[in-house]
Protein backbone atom coordinates (compact mmCIF):
# COMPACT_ATOMS: atom_id res chain seq x y z
CA UNK A 1 0.00 0.00 0.00
CA UNK A 2 1.23 3.49 -0.84
CA UNK A 3 0.10 6.46 1.22
CA UNK A 4 0.84 10.07 0.41
CA UNK A 5 0.04 12.67 3.06
CA UNK A 6 0.08 16.32 2.03
CA UNK A 7 2.88 15.87 -0.47
CA UNK A 8 4.13 19.14 -1.90
CA UNK A 9 6.73 19.60 -4.58
CA UNK A 10 7.85 22.74 -6.38
CA UNK A 11 10.48 23.31 -9.05
CA UNK A 12 11.55 26.86 -8.38
CA UNK A 13 8.44 29.02 -8.22
CA UNK A 14 6.32 26.42 -10.04
CA UNK A 15 4.31 24.27 -7.66
CA UNK A 16 3.88 20.86 -9.25
CA UNK A 17 2.24 19.00 -6.38
CA UNK A 18 0.28 20.98 -3.84
CA UNK A 19 -0.59 19.02 -0.73
CA UNK A 20 -1.54 15.76 -2.43
CA UNK A 21 -2.95 13.10 -0.11
CA UNK A 22 -3.73 9.74 -1.62
CA UNK A 23 -3.93 6.10 -0.56
CA UNK A 24 -3.29 3.33 -3.09
CA UNK A 25 -4.77 0.12 -1.79
CA UNK A 26 -3.30 -3.36 -2.22
CA UNK A 27 -5.20 -5.73 -4.47
CA UNK A 28 -6.40 -2.85 -6.64
CA UNK A 29 -5.27 -1.29 -9.86
CA UNK A 30 -5.19 2.48 -9.50
CA UNK A 31 -5.07 4.77 -12.51
CA UNK A 32 -3.40 8.15 -12.23
CA UNK A 33 -4.85 10.48 -14.84
CA UNK A 34 -4.60 14.14 -15.67
CA UNK A 35 -3.65 16.45 -18.50
CA UNK A 36 -0.03 17.00 -19.55
CA UNK A 37 1.89 18.85 -16.87
CA UNK A 38 -0.63 17.98 -14.16
CA UNK A 39 2.03 16.46 -11.90
CA UNK A 40 1.56 12.72 -12.61
CA UNK A 41 5.19 11.99 -13.39
CA UNK A 42 6.40 14.11 -10.46
CA UNK A 43 4.09 12.21 -8.12
CA UNK A 44 5.50 8.91 -9.40
CA UNK A 45 9.05 10.21 -9.06
CA UNK A 46 8.38 11.26 -5.47
CA UNK A 47 7.11 7.76 -4.67
CA UNK A 48 10.20 6.25 -6.27
CA UNK A 49 12.60 8.61 -4.50
CA UNK A 50 13.81 10.07 -7.80
CA UNK A 51 12.49 13.44 -6.66
CA UNK A 52 12.27 14.56 -3.06
CA UNK A 53 9.03 16.06 -1.79
CA UNK A 54 9.39 19.49 -0.19
CA UNK A 55 6.74 18.68 2.39
CA UNK A 56 4.41 15.86 3.38
CA UNK A 57 4.89 12.18 4.11
CA UNK A 58 5.14 9.13 1.94
CA UNK A 59 4.53 5.70 3.40
CA UNK A 60 4.98 2.31 1.82
CA UNK A 61 3.11 -0.46 3.61
CA UNK A 62 2.86 1.87 6.60
CA UNK A 63 6.59 2.56 6.79
CA UNK A 64 8.10 5.91 5.80
CA UNK A 65 9.94 5.92 2.51
CA UNK A 66 13.37 7.24 3.39
CA UNK A 67 16.55 8.19 1.60
CA UNK A 68 18.28 4.89 2.40
CA UNK A 69 16.23 3.47 -0.45
CA UNK A 70 15.68 -0.04 0.87
CA UNK A 71 11.92 0.48 0.52
CA UNK A 72 12.45 0.54 -3.24
CA UNK A 73 13.16 -3.19 -3.11
CA UNK A 74 9.38 -3.58 -2.87
CA UNK A 75 8.68 -1.50 -5.97
CA UNK A 76 8.80 -2.51 -9.63
CA UNK A 77 8.92 0.47 -11.97
CA UNK A 78 8.62 0.81 -15.72
CA UNK A 79 9.23 4.33 -17.05
CA UNK A 80 7.45 5.99 -19.95
CA UNK A 81 10.47 5.95 -22.27
CA UNK A 82 12.87 3.22 -21.18
CA UNK A 83 16.51 3.38 -22.24
CA UNK A 84 19.33 1.08 -21.27
CA UNK A 85 23.06 1.26 -22.10
CA UNK A 86 22.91 0.86 -25.87
CA UNK A 87 25.77 -1.63 -26.19
CA UNK A 88 24.66 -4.02 -23.45
CA UNK A 89 22.87 -7.15 -24.60
CA UNK A 90 19.39 -7.84 -23.20
CA UNK A 91 20.79 -10.76 -21.20
CA UNK A 92 23.48 -8.53 -19.70
CA UNK A 93 20.88 -6.01 -18.51
CA UNK A 94 18.95 -8.74 -16.70
CA UNK A 95 22.14 -10.28 -15.32
CA UNK A 96 23.15 -6.91 -13.90
CA UNK A 97 19.72 -6.31 -12.36
CA UNK A 98 19.71 -9.75 -10.77
CA UNK A 99 23.21 -9.23 -9.40
CA UNK A 100 22.12 -5.94 -7.86
CA UNK A 101 19.63 -7.80 -5.67
CA UNK A 102 21.24 -11.08 -4.71
CA UNK A 103 18.92 -13.49 -2.98
CA UNK A 104 15.75 -11.74 -4.17
CA UNK A 105 12.81 -13.85 -5.28
CA UNK A 106 12.76 -13.90 -9.07
CA UNK A 107 9.67 -13.71 -11.28
CA UNK A 108 10.45 -14.33 -14.93
CA UNK A 109 6.82 -14.74 -15.97
CA UNK A 110 6.69 -11.57 -18.07
CA UNK A 111 10.20 -12.18 -19.42
CA UNK A 112 9.03 -15.58 -20.66
CA UNK A 113 5.65 -14.28 -21.86
CA UNK A 114 7.36 -11.64 -24.00
CA UNK A 115 9.83 -14.28 -25.29
CA UNK A 116 12.73 -12.01 -24.43
CA UNK A 117 15.23 -14.86 -24.43
CA UNK A 118 15.02 -14.80 -28.22
CA UNK A 119 16.68 -11.39 -28.03
CA UNK A 120 19.06 -12.32 -25.20
CA UNK A 121 22.23 -11.54 -27.17
CA UNK A 122 20.83 -8.46 -28.94
CA UNK A 123 22.29 -5.08 -27.95
CA UNK A 124 19.53 -3.02 -26.36
CA UNK A 125 20.40 -0.04 -28.57
CA UNK A 126 19.31 -1.96 -31.67
CA UNK A 127 15.90 -2.89 -30.25
CA UNK A 128 12.72 -1.10 -31.36
CA UNK A 129 10.80 1.02 -28.86
CA UNK A 130 8.29 -1.78 -28.34
CA UNK A 131 10.98 -4.32 -27.49
CA UNK A 132 12.68 -1.88 -25.13
CA UNK A 133 9.32 -1.43 -23.43
CA UNK A 134 9.07 -5.22 -23.04
CA UNK A 135 12.56 -5.31 -21.49
CA UNK A 136 11.56 -2.52 -19.11
CA UNK A 137 8.30 -4.20 -18.07
CA UNK A 138 9.96 -7.59 -17.58
CA UNK A 139 12.58 -5.84 -15.43
CA UNK A 140 9.81 -4.25 -13.34
CA UNK A 141 8.33 -7.72 -12.80
CA UNK A 142 11.64 -9.42 -12.11
CA UNK A 143 11.74 -9.20 -8.32
CA UNK A 144 8.08 -9.95 -7.59
CA UNK A 145 7.50 -6.55 -5.99
CA UNK A 146 4.57 -5.62 -3.74
CA UNK A 147 4.00 -2.45 -5.71
CA UNK A 148 4.03 -1.93 -9.47
CA UNK A 149 4.36 1.59 -10.83
CA UNK A 150 3.97 1.74 -14.59
CA UNK A 151 4.13 4.97 -16.59
CA UNK A 152 2.30 4.56 -19.92
CA UNK A 153 3.04 0.82 -19.90
CA UNK A 154 1.38 -0.09 -23.19
CA UNK A 155 3.08 2.66 -25.21
CA UNK A 156 4.74 1.00 -28.20
CA UNK A 157 3.50 -2.50 -27.37
CA UNK A 158 1.86 -4.61 -30.04
CA UNK A 159 -1.70 -5.86 -29.25
CA UNK A 160 -0.45 -9.32 -28.23
CA UNK A 161 2.13 -7.92 -25.81
CA UNK A 162 -0.42 -5.41 -24.48
CA UNK A 163 -2.81 -8.30 -23.83
CA UNK A 164 -0.10 -10.24 -22.00
CA UNK A 165 0.67 -7.20 -19.87
CA UNK A 166 -2.99 -6.71 -18.97
CA UNK A 167 -3.18 -10.35 -17.94
CA UNK A 168 -0.07 -9.92 -15.77
CA UNK A 169 -1.56 -6.80 -14.20
CA UNK A 170 -4.77 -8.60 -13.30
CA UNK A 171 -2.75 -11.47 -11.82
CA UNK A 172 -0.77 -9.01 -9.71
CA UNK A 173 -4.01 -7.47 -8.48
CA UNK A 174 -5.46 -10.86 -7.66
CA UNK A 175 -2.32 -11.68 -5.65
CA UNK A 176 -3.01 -8.60 -3.51
CA UNK A 177 -0.32 -6.34 -4.94
CA UNK A 178 -0.65 -2.59 -5.39
CA UNK A 179 -0.65 -1.36 -8.97
CA UNK A 180 -0.41 2.26 -10.10
CA UNK A 181 -0.55 3.01 -13.81
CA UNK A 182 -0.72 6.15 -15.88
CA UNK A 183 -1.97 6.22 -19.43
CA UNK A 184 -3.46 8.67 -21.87
CA UNK A 185 -5.55 5.85 -23.32
CA UNK A 186 -8.55 6.12 -21.04
CA UNK A 187 -10.36 3.17 -22.60
CA UNK A 188 -7.44 1.02 -21.52
CA UNK A 189 -7.60 2.32 -17.97
CA UNK A 190 -11.32 1.77 -17.93
CA UNK A 191 -10.69 -1.85 -18.80
CA UNK A 192 -8.13 -2.33 -16.03
CA UNK A 193 -8.54 0.17 -13.24
CA UNK A 194 -10.50 -0.27 -10.04
CA UNK A 195 -9.68 3.18 -8.71
CA UNK A 196 -8.85 6.47 -10.33
CA UNK A 197 -6.94 9.49 -9.10
CA UNK A 198 -7.38 12.65 -11.15
CA UNK A 199 -4.72 15.32 -10.90
CA UNK A 200 -4.64 18.80 -12.42
CA UNK A 201 -2.27 21.67 -11.69
CA UNK A 202 -0.76 19.72 -8.82
CA UNK A 203 -4.08 19.27 -7.02
CA UNK A 204 -5.85 15.98 -6.56
CA UNK A 205 -9.39 16.62 -7.82
CA UNK A 206 -10.79 13.14 -7.40
CA UNK A 207 -9.64 9.90 -5.82
CA UNK A 208 -11.83 6.84 -5.48
CA UNK A 209 -13.37 3.90 -7.29
CA UNK A 210 -14.04 4.29 -11.00
CA UNK A 211 -17.70 3.49 -10.35
CA UNK A 212 -17.94 6.42 -7.91
CA UNK A 213 -16.48 8.79 -10.48
CA UNK A 214 -18.95 7.62 -13.11
CA UNK A 215 -21.81 8.09 -10.66
CA UNK A 216 -20.61 11.52 -9.62
CA UNK A 217 -20.34 12.76 -13.19
CA UNK A 218 -23.43 10.95 -14.43
CA UNK A 219 -21.55 9.22 -17.21
CA UNK A 220 -20.99 5.61 -18.17
CA UNK A 221 -17.46 5.86 -19.53
CA UNK A 222 -14.20 7.11 -18.05
CA UNK A 223 -13.38 9.47 -20.89
CA UNK A 224 -16.52 11.63 -20.62
CA UNK A 225 -16.23 11.45 -16.83
CA UNK A 226 -12.74 12.95 -16.92
CA UNK A 227 -13.88 15.49 -19.52
CA UNK A 228 -16.75 16.42 -17.23
CA UNK A 229 -14.34 16.98 -14.32
CA UNK A 230 -12.12 19.14 -16.52
CA UNK A 231 -15.09 21.19 -17.75
CA UNK A 232 -16.22 21.69 -14.17
CA UNK A 233 -12.80 22.98 -13.23
CA UNK A 234 -12.80 25.41 -16.15
CA UNK A 235 -16.23 26.73 -15.12
CA UNK A 236 -15.01 27.08 -11.51
CA UNK A 237 -11.98 29.06 -12.61
CA UNK A 238 -14.07 31.23 -14.94
CA UNK A 239 -12.27 30.06 -18.03
CA UNK A 240 -8.86 30.95 -16.61
CA UNK A 241 -6.22 28.33 -16.97
CA UNK B 1 30.14 -7.93 -6.10
CA UNK B 2 29.14 -4.57 -4.66
CA UNK B 3 26.55 -2.32 -6.33
CA UNK B 4 29.36 0.07 -7.26
CA UNK B 5 31.32 -2.61 -9.12
CA UNK B 6 28.17 -3.87 -10.84
CA UNK B 7 27.27 -0.40 -12.13
CA UNK B 8 30.92 0.16 -13.06
CA UNK B 9 31.08 -3.14 -14.92
CA UNK B 10 27.93 -2.31 -16.89
CA UNK B 11 29.39 1.09 -17.81
CA UNK B 12 32.73 -0.40 -18.87
CA UNK B 13 31.02 -3.11 -20.94
CA UNK B 14 28.83 -0.54 -22.63
CA UNK B 15 31.54 2.00 -23.42
CA UNK B 16 34.25 -0.42 -24.51
CA UNK B 17 31.84 -1.34 -27.33
CA UNK B 18 31.02 2.30 -28.07
CA UNK B 19 32.10 3.19 -31.61
CA UNK B 20 32.96 6.79 -30.70
CA UNK B 21 35.28 5.65 -27.93
CA UNK B 22 36.91 3.12 -30.24
CA UNK B 23 37.30 5.89 -32.85
CA UNK B 24 38.94 8.08 -30.18
CA UNK B 25 41.54 5.42 -29.39
CA UNK B 26 42.22 4.72 -33.06
CA UNK B 27 42.38 8.47 -33.76
CA UNK B 28 45.02 8.98 -31.07
CA UNK B 29 47.00 6.03 -32.45
CA UNK B 30 46.71 7.56 -35.92
CA UNK B 31 48.04 10.89 -34.70
CA UNK B 32 50.99 9.17 -33.00
CA UNK B 33 51.70 7.16 -36.13
CA UNK B 34 51.62 10.29 -38.28
CA UNK B 35 54.07 11.98 -35.94
CA UNK B 36 56.52 9.11 -36.42
CA UNK B 37 55.99 9.04 -40.19
CA UNK B 38 56.63 12.76 -40.57
CA UNK B 39 60.06 12.84 -39.08
CA UNK B 40 59.70 12.48 -35.39
CA UNK B 41 61.44 10.25 -32.92
CA UNK B 42 61.74 9.84 -29.18
CA UNK B 43 61.48 13.10 -27.31
CA UNK B 44 60.04 15.02 -30.29
CA UNK B 45 57.12 12.63 -30.60
CA UNK B 46 56.46 12.84 -26.86
CA UNK B 47 56.37 16.63 -27.11
CA UNK B 48 54.03 16.58 -30.10
CA UNK B 49 51.82 14.00 -28.42
CA UNK B 50 51.75 16.18 -25.32
CA UNK B 51 50.34 19.06 -27.36
CA UNK B 52 47.73 16.77 -28.90
CA UNK B 53 46.91 15.36 -25.46
CA UNK B 54 46.47 18.80 -23.89
CA UNK B 55 43.95 19.80 -26.56
CA UNK B 56 42.17 16.55 -27.39
CA UNK B 57 41.84 14.76 -24.05
CA UNK B 58 39.92 17.56 -22.29
CA UNK B 59 37.76 18.09 -25.38
CA UNK B 60 36.84 14.43 -25.76
CA UNK B 61 36.29 13.91 -22.03
CA UNK B 62 34.03 16.97 -21.82
CA UNK B 63 31.98 16.40 -24.98
CA UNK B 64 31.76 12.61 -24.71
CA UNK B 65 31.13 12.77 -20.96
CA UNK B 66 28.36 15.35 -21.25
CA UNK B 67 26.65 13.43 -24.07
CA UNK B 68 27.04 10.16 -22.18
CA UNK B 69 25.37 11.50 -19.04
CA UNK B 70 22.46 12.89 -21.07
CA UNK B 71 22.09 9.61 -22.97
CA UNK B 72 22.20 7.65 -19.69
CA UNK B 73 19.47 9.66 -18.00
CA UNK B 74 16.82 6.90 -18.11
CA UNK B 75 19.37 4.26 -17.12
CA UNK B 76 20.37 6.40 -14.14
CA UNK B 77 16.69 6.61 -13.19
CA UNK B 78 16.38 2.85 -13.48
CA UNK B 79 19.39 2.39 -11.18
CA UNK B 80 18.03 4.90 -8.70
CA UNK B 81 14.76 3.01 -8.47
CA UNK B 82 16.71 -0.02 -7.26
CA UNK B 83 17.42 -0.33 -3.54
CA UNK B 84 20.92 1.11 -3.93
CA UNK B 85 22.64 4.02 -2.21
CA UNK B 86 22.89 7.02 -4.54
CA UNK B 87 26.59 7.37 -3.80
CA UNK B 88 27.27 3.84 -5.13
CA UNK B 89 25.33 4.62 -8.31
CA UNK B 90 27.30 7.85 -8.79
CA UNK B 91 30.68 6.22 -8.18
CA UNK B 92 29.86 3.36 -10.56
CA UNK B 93 28.69 5.76 -13.26
CA UNK B 94 31.72 8.04 -12.90
CA UNK B 95 34.25 5.24 -12.96
CA UNK B 96 32.31 3.49 -15.72
CA UNK B 97 32.75 6.63 -17.84
CA UNK B 98 36.32 7.50 -16.84
CA UNK B 99 38.06 4.13 -16.97
CA UNK B 100 37.15 3.33 -20.62
CA UNK B 101 38.21 6.86 -21.63
CA UNK B 102 41.55 6.46 -19.82
CA UNK B 103 42.03 3.02 -21.38
CA UNK B 104 41.34 4.42 -24.87
CA UNK B 105 43.90 7.16 -24.26
CA UNK B 106 46.58 4.82 -22.90
CA UNK B 107 46.11 2.31 -25.71
CA UNK B 108 45.86 4.96 -28.41
CA UNK B 109 49.02 6.74 -27.34
CA UNK B 110 50.89 3.84 -25.77
CA UNK B 111 50.71 1.19 -28.50
CA UNK B 112 52.39 3.29 -31.25
CA UNK B 113 55.06 4.42 -28.79
CA UNK B 114 55.82 0.84 -27.83
CA UNK B 115 55.77 -0.37 -31.43
CA UNK B 116 58.23 2.30 -32.50
CA UNK B 117 60.47 1.69 -29.53
CA UNK B 118 60.21 5.26 -28.30
CA UNK B 119 60.45 3.98 -24.78
CA UNK B 120 64.14 3.42 -25.36
CA UNK B 121 64.75 6.83 -26.93
CA UNK B 122 62.73 9.13 -24.68
CA UNK B 123 63.18 9.33 -20.92
CA UNK B 124 60.92 6.78 -19.24
CA UNK B 125 59.87 9.44 -16.73
CA UNK B 126 58.47 11.62 -19.52
CA UNK B 127 56.47 8.69 -20.93
CA UNK B 128 55.06 7.94 -17.50
CA UNK B 129 54.33 11.64 -17.02
CA UNK B 130 52.51 11.72 -20.38
CA UNK B 131 50.41 8.68 -19.39
CA UNK B 132 49.70 10.17 -15.97
CA UNK B 133 48.82 13.59 -17.42
CA UNK B 134 46.38 12.04 -19.89
CA UNK B 135 44.78 9.91 -17.18
CA UNK B 136 44.40 12.84 -14.77
CA UNK B 137 43.07 15.16 -17.46
CA UNK B 138 40.53 12.51 -18.49
CA UNK B 139 39.43 11.96 -14.89
CA UNK B 140 39.16 15.69 -14.16
CA UNK B 141 37.32 16.63 -17.34
CA UNK B 142 34.98 13.62 -17.22
CA UNK B 143 33.99 14.74 -13.72
CA UNK B 144 33.56 18.29 -15.00
CA UNK B 145 31.34 16.92 -17.78
CA UNK B 146 29.20 15.12 -15.18
CA UNK B 147 28.97 18.30 -13.11
CA UNK B 148 27.80 20.23 -16.16
CA UNK B 149 25.32 17.61 -17.39
CA UNK B 150 23.85 17.13 -13.91
CA UNK B 151 23.48 20.91 -13.57
CA UNK B 152 21.12 21.45 -16.50
CA UNK B 153 18.56 19.33 -18.34
CA UNK B 154 18.93 21.50 -21.44
CA UNK B 155 21.23 19.46 -23.68
CA UNK B 156 22.19 22.41 -25.86
CA UNK B 157 23.05 24.54 -22.86
CA UNK B 158 25.05 21.68 -21.32
CA UNK B 159 27.07 21.14 -24.48
CA UNK B 160 27.68 24.87 -24.83
CA UNK B 161 28.95 25.10 -21.26
CA UNK B 162 31.18 22.04 -21.84
CA UNK B 163 32.72 23.55 -24.98
CA UNK B 164 33.09 26.89 -23.22
CA UNK B 165 34.91 25.21 -20.32
CA UNK B 166 37.23 23.47 -22.78
CA UNK B 167 38.01 26.69 -24.61
CA UNK B 168 38.58 28.58 -21.37
CA UNK B 169 40.91 26.02 -19.80
CA UNK B 170 42.91 24.98 -22.86
CA UNK B 171 43.17 28.21 -24.85
CA UNK B 172 41.59 31.15 -23.04
CA UNK B 173 43.49 30.63 -19.80
CA UNK B 174 46.92 30.92 -21.43
CA UNK B 175 45.74 34.00 -23.29
CA UNK B 176 44.64 35.52 -20.00
CA UNK B 177 47.99 34.76 -18.37
CA UNK B 178 49.79 36.31 -21.32
CA UNK B 179 47.62 39.41 -21.06
CA UNK B 180 48.42 39.72 -17.34
CA UNK B 181 52.15 39.41 -18.05
CA UNK B 182 51.90 42.09 -20.77
CA UNK B 183 49.84 44.50 -18.70
CA UNK B 184 51.62 44.10 -15.38
CA UNK B 185 55.14 43.27 -16.58
CA UNK B 186 56.71 45.78 -14.18
CA UNK B 187 55.22 44.12 -11.14
CA UNK B 188 56.64 41.09 -9.30
CA UNK B 189 54.38 38.51 -10.89
CA UNK B 190 56.28 35.30 -10.19
CA UNK B 191 54.20 33.99 -7.35
CA UNK B 192 50.77 35.13 -8.62
CA UNK B 193 51.54 33.48 -11.96
CA UNK B 194 52.62 30.31 -10.22
CA UNK B 195 49.31 30.30 -8.37
CA UNK B 196 47.52 30.84 -11.69
CA UNK B 197 49.33 27.86 -13.17
CA UNK B 198 48.24 25.67 -10.28
CA UNK B 199 44.70 26.82 -11.03
CA UNK B 200 44.61 25.14 -14.42
CA UNK B 201 44.89 21.35 -14.87
CA UNK B 202 46.03 21.72 -18.48
CA UNK B 203 49.03 23.84 -17.43
CA UNK B 204 49.83 21.38 -14.64
CA UNK B 205 49.75 18.47 -17.09
CA UNK B 206 52.06 20.33 -19.45
CA UNK B 207 54.55 21.10 -16.70
CA UNK B 208 54.43 17.53 -15.40
CA UNK B 209 55.57 16.16 -18.76
CA UNK B 210 58.02 18.91 -19.63
CA UNK B 211 59.87 18.81 -16.32
CA UNK B 212 60.92 15.29 -17.32
CA UNK B 213 62.27 16.44 -20.68
CA UNK B 214 65.22 18.51 -21.68
CA UNK B 215 63.14 21.26 -23.25
CA UNK B 216 63.07 24.20 -20.92
CA UNK B 217 62.21 26.52 -23.80
CA UNK B 218 58.81 24.87 -24.12
CA UNK B 219 57.99 25.29 -20.45
CA UNK B 220 56.99 28.90 -20.94
CA UNK B 221 57.26 31.63 -18.35
CA UNK B 222 55.36 29.94 -15.55
CA UNK B 223 56.77 26.51 -16.36
CA UNK B 224 60.35 27.76 -16.16
CA UNK B 225 59.53 29.49 -12.91
CA UNK B 226 57.95 26.29 -11.62
CA UNK B 227 61.08 24.29 -12.46
CA UNK B 228 63.31 26.90 -10.79
CA UNK B 229 61.29 26.96 -7.57
CA UNK B 230 60.56 23.24 -7.35
CA UNK B 231 63.60 21.43 -8.61
CA UNK B 232 64.21 17.68 -8.47
CA UNK B 233 61.34 15.40 -7.60
CA UNK B 234 59.42 18.17 -5.85
CA UNK B 235 58.21 19.71 -9.13
CA UNK B 236 56.51 16.59 -10.52
CA UNK B 237 55.19 15.76 -7.04
CA UNK B 238 53.53 19.17 -6.77
CA UNK B 239 52.18 18.90 -10.33
CA UNK B 240 50.71 15.46 -9.57
CA UNK B 241 49.22 16.73 -6.30
CA UNK B 242 47.73 19.67 -8.20
CA UNK B 243 46.24 17.38 -10.83
CA UNK B 244 44.86 15.12 -8.09
CA UNK B 245 43.17 18.15 -6.50
CA UNK B 246 41.87 19.17 -9.91
CA UNK B 247 40.34 15.71 -10.29
CA UNK B 248 38.95 15.57 -6.76
CA UNK B 249 37.25 18.97 -6.97
CA UNK B 250 34.95 18.28 -9.96
CA UNK B 251 34.32 14.75 -8.69
CA UNK B 252 33.17 16.25 -5.41
CA UNK B 253 30.98 18.80 -7.23
CA UNK B 254 29.44 16.16 -9.50
CA UNK B 255 28.85 13.87 -6.52
CA UNK B 256 27.15 16.64 -4.56
CA UNK B 257 24.89 17.44 -7.49
CA UNK B 258 24.07 13.79 -8.05
CA UNK B 259 23.18 13.20 -4.41
CA UNK B 260 21.05 16.33 -4.15
CA UNK B 261 19.25 16.61 -7.44
CA UNK B 262 15.84 15.38 -8.56
CA UNK B 263 15.72 13.07 -11.55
Amino acid sequence: MITLEGVRKAYGARIVLDGVSLALEPGRISALVGPNGSGKTTLIKCVLGLARADAGRLLLDGRPADDAGQYRARIGYAPQAPHFPANLAVGEVFAMLRALRPGAEIDESLLEAFALRAEWETPVGTLSGGWRQKVSLAAAWLFRPNVYILDEPTAGLDPIAAGLLKHALRSARNEGRTVLITSHILSELEELADDVAFLTDGHLRFAGPVAALLAETGTRRLEPAIASLLRGLRVESGGRK
Amino acid sequence: MTPLTLVLRAGVRDLTRNRWLIAYGIGLAGIAELLFVFGGAGQQVVLSLLNATLLLVPLVALVFGTMHVYASREFIELLLTQPLPRVAVFSGLYLGLTLPLVAAFLLGVGVPLLLHGTASQAPLASLLALALSGAFLTAAFAALAMTIALGTDDHLKGMSVALGAWFLLTIGYDGGVLAIVSLFGDWPLERPLLALMLGNPVDLARVLVLTGLDSAALLGYTGALFRRLFDGALGPAIAIAGLACWTALPVFLARSRFLRRDF
